[in-house]
């Protein structure tokens, strides 16, 4: 049988695949020219590209960055290129940019806002991103402290703080460098001491930032810790002698009871004794970019455990937690945003009595934080909407309690489903943070009026915006593509 | 974080209550800070530089009243405030004085329950249009597209002057004079109204200012000035003659160079009951005698604010007009001295 010639008996070396399937021309024909009418929506957006970067490129690049005013731009440009028309003067970007960032913020204090910012992004690292080990945390927290420390001025105190920061920092380098993470592992398996958890700094982050923006003793941030530290010891050591509710009712109004009756004496006695503290700053010298960034944290910050306990209690079968919350929410979304700040900024006025110096900005934040909190509490009600009720049922026959079901088995699995309107949330609260202009705060959109109020640089216009934009771009464009990655990372579906 | 700023707040309130009544004369000095309320910024007249040092035509009342009550004319604490803001921050007492070009109305003055101490510029609405229309007067513009901003009082005259010249217009609304400029220019209006001193600073600004001229009708009257609270009296006098000193000094002569020579004592009885050498004018508004030199020296006389700020020497390059001395033929005119 062996002569049966229409029966291949060896293999065909292999070839390769036709030009016009691989490279560059294979890519093209399969992406962009796949048909003919994909063909000519290909050229025209190829056009539309061409013609918008045609008109930004060079008003962009051609541009002019040292002239103290907008004459001087312009008979710079008239002398370069003959014509006006199509430059950016960036001029009033580069002579503006520190206000731009920093509002009126005193010049020689620009460390303190830059520090905060770097210490809020090691402070969420292990938030964020809790593949970052321990060690790396801290040794970014080391860092951190140890540039800080070599930057301040000189004297004896100083030194000690350069010189142990210096240590810490050499050291958990080195072993960072040597040791590697699976060694690590190794070796915390066998039994090795751990560092302390990096999620220690991010507690204390929240009285640090204040301090550190506003300046003055450091006695009233520490009191505020202080009570939280009351309402812990309460819930800690109360349930030996109380009920779980009535230890919680009574740690919640312990707190309350120190913030609102002691706290303050105790702060301003401690300061008039022992003034430890920085130069103060004015609220009234915030502004810039740095405001935008203070408020959207804050106002995420906050949000986010807010609006989960707003949309736990619009689900609860307690009426009177349930009428609270749903009350609430639909009151603040019910209403703009730029109605509430004008609740903050001009009724609080007319109801205090004068004289009274409740912080503007703390108004605005409280605000702020209210509003993208009931949108929050709507968006993570739709992730529990989204979970089949078998998981409530399943959490019950495990024999866990509610607090236990919620942060073990419900709320992982409905934030996940919420990250990307949770985010989007965030991205918009960070974007109305430039709605305070209109009550008079210095935010970045507010400087732009300031600006071309000197005489210097009246009748300039998009540069500032562009800048602005650009500014802004940055910090959404990261929050969404975070939020990309970690719905990648916690991405636990099989397609 | 701050909560404790709640119970500051409950505290103060109680005794603010108390302490309504001290005067807001003894608050500034108690203070050692003078709270003024300035626009957000006003080419002209008030804008912050690169440092966020103010300055400008009403930011320079600011600092003589400062200088007047405290002796310091950097002692003052600008709160930028917004068209919708500014009388509620007043009102409210975040604030001692307004010095935000705000319009002396009938009903500001009653109704809102301010006190206007005086006039610092008389302003009034204008036209601007592009030479090529080939307008020269505001009765040919029957049919035009007008820039206006909203909620003003621009907004009201333009009306009320259309309807009694039996002509029609068609309005843009804008809500800033930044976007007014762009739309302008943009060819999206062919007529831009505001006051005539935004117009010529406005214009100043453009890469062609012949290309655009202002026609010569004004349709209302602006007269610009610092605001103080209702029922506080004395702090309104004190305002009230410190813009009056400032006044007095330019029909004087007294000037930011020659005060010091002065000081020393002239033959001119005014001029010494102004500079403190003569009398007790101090004394019987509860400063001390050298108020009126200090507000003086903190930025120059009348003239030499508006000269400095605002004048023909300027970018903005207002000639006086109504703002000139009465012995010029303007109505800057101030109360004696006696």
């Amino acid at each position: 049988m062996s002569d049966v010639s229409f029966v291949r008996t060896d293999m065909l070396p292999e070839q390769d695949p036709p030009g016009s399937e691989v490279g560059a021309i294979g890519w093209l024909r399969h992406n962009l020219f796949s048909s003919w009418i994909n063909g000519i929506v290909t050229l025209l957006s190829i056009y539309a590209i061409y013609f918008v970067l045609a008109g930004i490129l060079p008003w962009v690049f051609q541009s002019v960055w040292n002239s103290g005013s907008l004459t001087e731009c312009r008979e710079i440009m008239t002398a370069t290129w003959g014509q006006t028309h199509g430059h950016a003067c960036w001029g009033v970007i580069n002579e503006r940019w520190l206000q731009l960032l920093f509002g009126f913020y005193p010049k020689e204090l620009y460390g303190r806002p830059i520090l905060s910012l770097v210490l809020l992004l090691v402070a969420i690292t292990p938030i964020l991103f809790n593949m970052i080990s321990r060690r790396m945390n801290w040794f970014l927290l080391v860092l951190a402290f140890f540039v800080t420390a070599v930057l301040m001025d000189a004297s004896v105190f100083v030194w000690i703080l350069r010189a142990g920061f210096a240590g810490a920092t050499l050291v958990i380098g080195y072993q960072l460098v040597t040791l590697s993470g699976a060694d690590r592992a190794e070796q915390i398996a066998q039994g090795a001491k751990r560092l302390p958890n990096p999620l220690m700094f991010t507690a204390i982050y929240p009285f640090l930032m204040p301090w550190l923006m506003w300046g003055g003793t450091i006695w009233p941030a520490i009191c505020t810790a202080f009570g939280f530290v009351i309402g812990y010891l309460v819930l800690r050591f109360g349930k030996a002698y109380m009920s779980e509710l009535l230890t919680m009712i009574v740690a919640v109004a312990a707190a309350v009871i120190w913030w609102l009756v002691l706290s303050g004496y105790v702060s301003s006695g401690l300061s008039s004794v022992l003034p430890i503290g920085i130069e103060a700053v004015q609220s009234r010298q915030f502004g810039g970019f740095m405001l935008a960034i203070l408020l959207g944290v804050v106002a995420i910050g906050c949000s986010l455990p807010i609006g989960v306990v707003l949309a736990l209690g619009r689900q609860s079968d307690l009426v009177v937690v349930k009428f609270l919350c749903v009350g609430f929410i639909e009151f603040i979304r019910g209403v703009p945003l730029i109605t509430l700040l004008f609740v903050a900024s001009l009724l609080l006025n007319i109801f205090l009595p004068p004289g009274t110096n409740f912080d503007i900005i703390l108004r605005v934040m409280i605000m702020m934080t209210f509003f993208s909190a009931a949108y929050m509490a709507e968006v993570i009600r739709g992730g529990l909407a989204a979970l089949p009720r078998g998981q409530y049922e399943g959490a019950d026959s495990l024999g866990l309690d509610y607090w236990q079901a919620q942060r073990l088995i419900i709320m992982p699995q409905a934030l996940k489903v919420s990250i990307p309107g949770i985010v989007s949330t965030f991205i918009g609260i960070f974007k109305d943070t430039t709605l305070v202009s209109i009550i008079g705060l210095f935010d970045v959109i507010g400087l732009t009026q300031a600006i071309r109020a000197d005489t210097s640089w009246n009748g300039i216009y998009w540069e500032l915006f562009a800048f602005i934009a650009f500014l802004f771009f940055i910090v959404c464009f990261s929050m969404s593509r975070y939020s990309m990655y970690l719905e990648r990372k916690l991405q636990t579906g099989h397609s | 974080m701050k909560k404790t700023v709640l119970l500051g707040a409950l505290t103060v309130a109680g005794l603010a209550a108390g302490a309504a009544a001290a005067g807001t004369l003894d608050d500034v000095k108690a203070r050692g800070t003078l709270n003024c309320g300035v626009t957000t910024g006003l080419v002209g007249f008030a804008a912050p530089d690169a440092d966020g040092v103010w300055g400008g035509f009403d930011v320079s009342i600011c600092r003589a009243v400062a200088a007047a009550v405290l002796g310091d004319s950097t002692a003052v604490e600008f709160v930028p405030t917004t068209g919708k803001t500014r009388f509620t921050a007043l009102a409210s007492g975040e604030i001692d004085m307004l010095a935000r070009n705000t319009t002396w109305t009938f009903s500001r003055d009653v109704d809102l329950k301010f006190t206007f101490v005086g006039i610092n510029y008389y302003d009034g609405q204008g036209f601007m249009v592009p030479k090529d229309l080939g307008v020269s007067s505001a009765t040919e513009l029957d049919g035009a597209t007008v820039c206006i901003q909203t909620g003003t009082t621009t907004e009201l005259n333009l009306a009320d002057f259309f309807r009694s010249n039996n002509i029609s217009y068609e309005p843009v609304p804008i809500e800033t004079n930044a976007e007014g400029q762009q739309q302008y220019l943009a060819g999206a209006c062919d007529v831009y109204t505001t006051d005539a001193s935004g117009l010529a600073a406005t214009r100043a600004t453009f890469e062609a200012p012949g290309d655009h001229v202002l026609l010569p009708e004004i349709i209302s009257k602006e007269p610009l000035g610092p605001l103080v609270r209702h029922g506080d009296n004395e702090w309104g006098d004190v305002v009230r003659w410190t813009l009056n000193a400032l006044v007095t000094a330019e029909e004087l002569g007294v000037t930011s160079a020659n005060i010091g020579e002065m000081s020393a004592g002239t033959n001119n009885p005014e001029i010494n009951r102004l500079l403190g050498t003569e009398g007790t004018l101090g004394a019987m508004l509860g400063l001390d005698a050298e108020w009126a030199k200090n507000a003086i020296m903190s930025g120059g006389n009348y003239g030499e604010i508006f000269a400095k700020n605002i004048g023909e020497e300027t970018p903005i390059g207002l000639a006086r007009g109504l703002n000139a001395q009465w012995t010029n033929g303007g109505l800057i005119y101030s109360p004696p001295f006696r």
